[in-house]
């Protein structure tokens, strides 16, 4: 078996402290389908951002990421839009926990406030170093454990309990 | 032969699930799930796919509580599909508590005691940290890592640091647990993560279950994984009144004596004063005093946080006698039947309605965002919900304060965000 893909490159999109379950996937647009509800993502804050987002992009937040609700839909919307990786000073642990399950890595990382929008980011989630390409630095955040990184590599909780279930991930 | 260190009660309740001699803050360890709770939100509507997907069944269907309170009643559509669909959920999984439109989940939980001292609990809700005011362990999940639970009675965590909030004194009148939590959002900030906020001192012990409820509910405020109160003689009554033969053996859910906490944090009650966060955030909490005056057109006292039969014996207390202010309009949202039902019995419901409240179904309603009184562009709302995030309870332009629910409907009376205190007796003058 190959060993799975624990690093990631993208653009970074840079947001500040405790954006909230609210602003990742408002409550007016929670009961349609995702590929409506992720159009509203963080439109309060930064309406260009569903639109703009290219895939394998990261998301670089600050203090709080994800607070509020356990609505899933949070993270479910920024990985459908594509983000490869959220990078942040903290996160909030229902987030962090639904994220992973979902299969979007959070990587912690308490000098995620020096990093630039736009920047070129190189994320390593196995040894916990975030390389900015533009600003030519390296940070070293928390490592993900192994097994996180396995429910990643294997598409989130669902298909990894398909495999402890069943033998082998849902197709 | 070693001494067993000490532990706090959170730990000890981590290393019973877990099914060790003890467990040590930041360890990473899989525990057996006593009790896992879901609503019609987050719930079957989103974990019935995955089961279906894996072939698999429920681990033990007595230790799973639903109730619908989200979509309740369904105001369109959709909503009368997702129930549709949860009620079939709960047959077809023979869920024997099934709570249908009784009221918040969280609420529903603690009426019916199905949450007890030194339980491992799990709840598809945010405000899961409410169970705490038993005395037991409880997290909100999402609907995803509650799928692993069903799956499977098990949950990995990281086991949290305690800190020891104290609460010295007592609280004055017009003064709530509601202050105690808002005061604390602003001490604290909201990044408290994997923290377990045990709560305890004199002013602690004089609140009801439903006071202490608030306490650990707004816990998820202040971004701690949990709060936790330990268990007394009030917490059995509680329990035994809810239907549950309990026994004084519960007790023995304490921390050790010299259980380490990773911050002692201690606090005069008598000097609290009623706070008011101000938009967009419970962290933009001050004393009252501070955001007097600010004009309101509307007034909710609703929620698991702010609408239980204490919360409405506050706002009775103030707008007994009184009329809400022309051009506000006051709605309340029991937090169940059960409470509608005791609030008609002692006569709180004919004060509220008599003083102008709009009485509306019970469930999260407005408070999430989903049900009857969300807000218009340029509404400025004083609620006694936990979050004012902005957009949470209607449009993005909206401007929401929050407060207890004695500084709720002394604004509805007066217009303007106002002090309950100038409504009550004094507690010296009582």
């Amino acid at each position: 078996m190959s060993a799975p893909t624990t690093v990631f490159t993208g653009r970074a999109w840079v947001f500040g402290d405790r954006i909230d379950t609210d602003l990742l996937a408002p409550g007016h647009a929670i009961r349609k389908p995702i590929e409506e509800l992720a159009k509203h993502c963080l439109e309060a804050v930064r309406p260009e951002f569903a639109r703009d987002i290219v895939r394998g992009d990261v998301v670089v937040g600050g203090e709080g990421f994800g607070i509020g609700s356990s609505r899933e839909q949070a993270a479910q919307a920024l990985r459908y839009l594509g983000v490869s990786v959220v990078v942040a000073k903290s996160a909030a642990r229902i987030f962090y926990r639904n994220a992973f399950n979902l299969g979007l890595p959070v990587l912690i990382l308490p000098e995620a406030g020096q990093i630039a929008d736009g920047a070129r980011l190189e994320v390593d989630l196995a040894r916990g170093l975030v390389r900015d390409m533009t600003g030519g630095r390296e940070f070293r955040g928390e490592a993900v454990p192994d097994f996180l990184l396995e429910i990643v590599a294997d598409g989130g909780l669902i298909p990894n309990l398909h495999k402890r279930l069943h033998g082998k991930p849902a197709a | 032969m070693t001494v067993p260190a000490a532990m706090t009660l959170s730990e000890k309740i981590i290393a019973r699930a877990a099914g060790r001699e003890r467990v040590r803050p930041g360890e990473i360890v899989t525990c057996k799930v006593d009790l896992a709770m879901m609503h019609d939100s987050g719930g079957p509507r989103r974990v019935q796919p995955h089961l279906e997907r894996l072939g698999a069944r429920i681990w033990d269907p007595s230790k799973v509580v639903i109730a619908t309170d989200h979509f309740v009643p369904p105001p369109d559509i959709d909503s009368a599909e997702i129930l549709a669909l949860t009620r079939r959920f709960a047959r077809d999984h023979a869920i024997g508590a099934f709570y249908d439109m009784q009221g918040i989940c969280h609420v529903v939980l603690q009426e019916h005691a199905h949450v007890r001292p030194g339980m491992f609990a799990v709840g598809g809700d945010s405000h899961s940290p409410s169970g705490g005011a038993v005395g037991a362990f409880m997290v909100g999940v999402g609907a995803t890592e509650m799928t692993g639970v069903l799956v499977t009675g098990e949950i990995w965590v990281r086991v949290p640091e305690s800190w020891l909030i104290e609460w010295r004194g007592e609280l004055a009148a017009g003064v709530a647990a509601k202050d105690i939590m808002l005061f604390l959002c602003a001490e604290l900030g909201m990044s408290n993560d994997y923290k377990v906020m045990q709560y305890a001192g004199g002013a602690v012990s004089a609140l009801s279950m439903n006071e202490r409820l608030v306490l650990c509910n707004m816990s998820a405020e202040l971004g701690a994984k949990t709060g936790i109160i330990a268990p007394d003689a009030r917490t059995l009554e509680a329990l035994r009144h809810g239907g549950h033969a309990v026994g004084n053996d519960a007790l023995s859910w304490q921390s050790d004596p010299d259980a380490h906490y990773e911050r002692h944090l201690e606090f005069d009650a008598g000097a609290l004063a009623p706070q008011v966060a101000a938009p967009h955030s419970p962290a933009n909490s001050a004393a009252v005093s501070e955001h007097t005056g600010v004009r309101i057109d509307q007034a909710y006292i609703g929620a698991c946080t702010g609408a239980k039969l204490s919360d409405l014996h506050m706002a009775a207390q103030v707008l007994r006698g009184r009329k809400v202010a022309r051009g506000v309009r006051l709605l309340i949202a029991p937090a169940s039947t059960l409470t509608t039902r005791e609030a008609a019995a002692d006569g709180t419901l004919e004060v509220l309605t008599s003083a102008g409240a709009i009485m509306l179904p019970s469930g999260c309603g407005a408070c999430a965002g989903y049900g009857a009184g969300i807000l218009a562009s340029g509404d400025v709302c004083i609620a006694s919900t936990a979050r004012n995030f902005k957009g949470r309870m209607g449009s993005p332009g909206a401007s929401v304060y929050l407060a207890s629910p004695y500084t709720v409907a002394a604004s509805a009376i007066r217009g303007t965000i106002g002090d309950p205190r100038d409504f009550l007796p004094t507690r010296a003058a009582a």
